[in-house]
């Protein structure tokens, strides 16, 4: 499904570069569970925007099933997001004045179009089709973040991407986000790729991988 | 179906999302297009009213004038060639012709009691009356036993006889004429604002004004006019008619074949034709200051949509996310600067609409609005709209999307 060989990131710092990532070399099977751990600055978000076509590494190469996607155009990357990733944020990343459904409908909009049908049936997946028409601001932290997975989910993408998706809310909701994301997994075969800092939520996953400095230091499996 | 309504309805979001943004941009169209609207309708309603007055003329009179004589080019030099010969000779031998009366005018001081005034005055024969449409509203035109007696007896236009007599009732009052003290017996209906209208004009029989004025002569010992005026019997014989007076008097001024005109023909049309233009280029001046704030407003919705684009960095990060296309987002912007600048132009335009009937209900000027007026408007705020929206929008969508998410 993912295949990353010999991944490096550098960014431009004044006269100097800054290497973020540096050799990385992974490869992901579909239907995997993939927890990525490691300090702050270790790399981790750079590592998940290159694999969510985000970003265009400095060199290696990137291939997203099978097809080199690391020098495709910007406009022809964000078709790859668009039809084959879903994003969940660590901020939620909902709009703000758009109801629960609008924004999963948002899911659909540059791939096929907005669909209200599908949008619902996404809420009822995360059982929240009752708080359909109540805005971000009005739902709980663990609300906001079933209603992301839902807008992530509404284009049945087969790979999802998920950047500390518990670091914002309390234990019991995050607990709820991550049995909704183990759930799809073993359920549907989704692919699951997700950042933590919890070492509890990582022994969810099947593997565990752990970034310092830009490269891979170990892996385990579960 | 959806998918084409998407755009249209994230535009649509955006704006009424932030209501009292989109007000305050679109105001500037607003008032730019109001502002095009009114003055453009004001140009345009006076452009229809001097129309409608030279009309009033008849639209079969013809004037000769002396010399080269040209409206809107230098008036130099006007050759004294014109005679009451000539305009005998052209009633004689050109057919088709209704009536015809030459004139001689002169500025003259007009007196009555303490009120004078200096005025054109006119003399001619009664003809001139019809001739030149012109209708009494009080008293009458002088008769052709006033002409032939030189009975010193005057017609007064409607502003010498407000400036003379105030409420007094002219008719069958003396008044002092240059050196010789005339009667007035009729004063004449308003015909308007107009370039030398008849409203500030004084007639009296030409016999009359040669014994306060001395008629000038030409070296062939004719008398001089300032223009003869006649009309045709049918429109459809005017322009026969110029072309007989045109060869008449070459002949009767004994012309060359080489040598120009000393005279010069105009029909009402072609008067009309050249205010017409005349009228149009002042109609765009206005329309052009007026444009001024249109581009203001442009140039306001460019700023609101870069603050927009800023206050809405994450959004743009959300949406290249979810797969939008640099185009998506830079569609989007357009789109909504393209509404924005549209609905404005819209109001603006009824707003200007509704000025401008009330300038010409309440009788401060004849007002016109024309279709070409609106279609111009409401097409050049939208493309307003598209231009100034370019940058903002392509500013937009070439935003990185990971700097977009991490913006707060």
């Amino acid at each position: 499904m993912i295949k990353l060989e010999n991944i490096t990131k550098t960014y431009p710092m004044g006269k100097r570069e800054l290497t973020v990532l540096s050799g990385i070399n992974l490869h992901i099977k579909q239907g995997e569970l993939v927890a990525i751990m490691g300090p702050s600055g270790s790399g981790k978000s750079t590592m998940l925007n290159l694999i969510g076509c985000l970003d265009k590494p400095t060199s290696g190469n990137y291939y997203l099933e099978d097809k080199e996607v690391s020098r495709l155009s910007g406009g022809e990357l964000a078709q790859v997001r668009g039809k084959k990733i879903g994003f969940i944020f660590q901020t939620f990343n909902l709009l703000p004045r758009l109801s629960a459904l609008a924004n999963v409908e948002l899911g659909m909009r540059y791939v096929g179009g907005s669909d209200r049908k599908k949008a619902t049936e996404a809420l009822v997946r995360v059982g929240l089709e009752e708080r359909a028409n109540h805005r971000p601001t009005e739902l709980s932290g663990g609300e906001q973040q079933r209603v992301a997975i839902a807008r992530a989910l509404v284009k049945n993408p087969p790979l999802l991407l998920a950047d500390e998706p518990t670091g914002n809310l309390d234990s019991k909701s995050g607990e709820g986000i991550i049995s909704m994301l183990t759930s799809l997994h073993a359920e549907q075969g989704i692919t699951v790729i997700m950042i933590t800092h919890d070492a509890n939520i990582a022994h969810h996953c099947q593997r565990i991988i752990h970034l310092k400095d830009g490269e891979i230091v170990t892996e385990e499996t579960a | 179906m959806r998918k084409w309504l998407d755009p249209i309805t994230t535009a649509w979001n955006g704006v009424i999302t932030h209501k009292l943004r989109s007000f305050l941009t679109m105001l500037g169209i607003v008032i730019g297009v109001g502002a095009v609207i009114t003055l453009m309708s004001v140009g345009r309603g006076a452009e229809e009213q001097i129309l409608t007055n030279i009309q009033s003329l008849g639209s079969n009179l013809i004037t000769v004038r002396p010399g080269a004589f040209t409206f809107g080019g230098v008036r130099g030099g006007v050759s004294q060639t014109l005679t009451i010969e000539d305009s005998q000779a052209i009633a004689g031998q050109v057919p088709n012709i209704a009536a015809i009366a030459p004139s001689y005018t002169s500025s003259l001081q007009l007196v009555y009691g303490d009120s004078n005034t200096d005025s054109q005055v006119t003399g001619t024969t009664p003809e001139y009356m019809a001739v030149n449409n012109l209708e009494t509203a009080g008293g009458s035109f002088f008769s052709y036993d006033d002409y032939q007696r030189s009975n010193k007896v005057v017609v007064l236009g409607t502003n010498v006889a407000d400036t003379l007599f105030g409420d007094t009732n002219p008719i069958g009052q003396q008044i002092r004429m240059g050196t010789i003290i005339v009667r007035v017996i009729g004063v004449l209906e308003s015909k308007g604002f107009m370039f030398g209208s008849p409203d500030d004009a004084v007639y009296i029989p030409l016999t009359a004004m040669q014994q306060t004025v001395a008629q000038p002569r030409t070296p062939q010992g004719g008398r001089i006019v300032s223009a003869i005026s006649l009309t045709v019997s049918d429109e459809s014989h005017t322009q026969s008619v110029i072309d007989s007076i045109t060869s008449l008097l070459r002949t009767q001024h004994h012309l060359t074949a080489m040598a120009e005109d000393d005279f010069n023909i105009m029909s009402t049309e072609e008067i009309a034709a050249t205010f017409s233009e005349a009228m149009g280029t002042m109609t765009l001046l206005l329309g052009a200051i007026a444009a001024i704030s249109l581009l203001v407003g442009g140039i306001g919705v460019m700023n609101i949509m870069l603050v927009s684009v800023l206050e809405r960095t994450r959004e743009i990060g959300i949406r290249k996310a979810l797969g939008a296309r640099e185009r998506d987002i830079w569609g989007q912007f357009l789109i909504e600067a393209a509404f924005l600048s549209f609905a404005g132009g819209i109001i603006g335009v009824v707003g200007g609409w509704g000025i401008s009937f009330l300038i010409d209900s309440m009788g401060i000027m004849t007002t016109l609005i024309t279709p070409d007026i609106v279609i111009l408007a409401v097409s050049v705020s939208v493309g307003i709209g598209l231009f100034f929206g370019f940058y903002p929008a392509w500013n937009a969508s070439r935003l990185n999307p990971i700097d977009a998410l991490r913006s707060e």
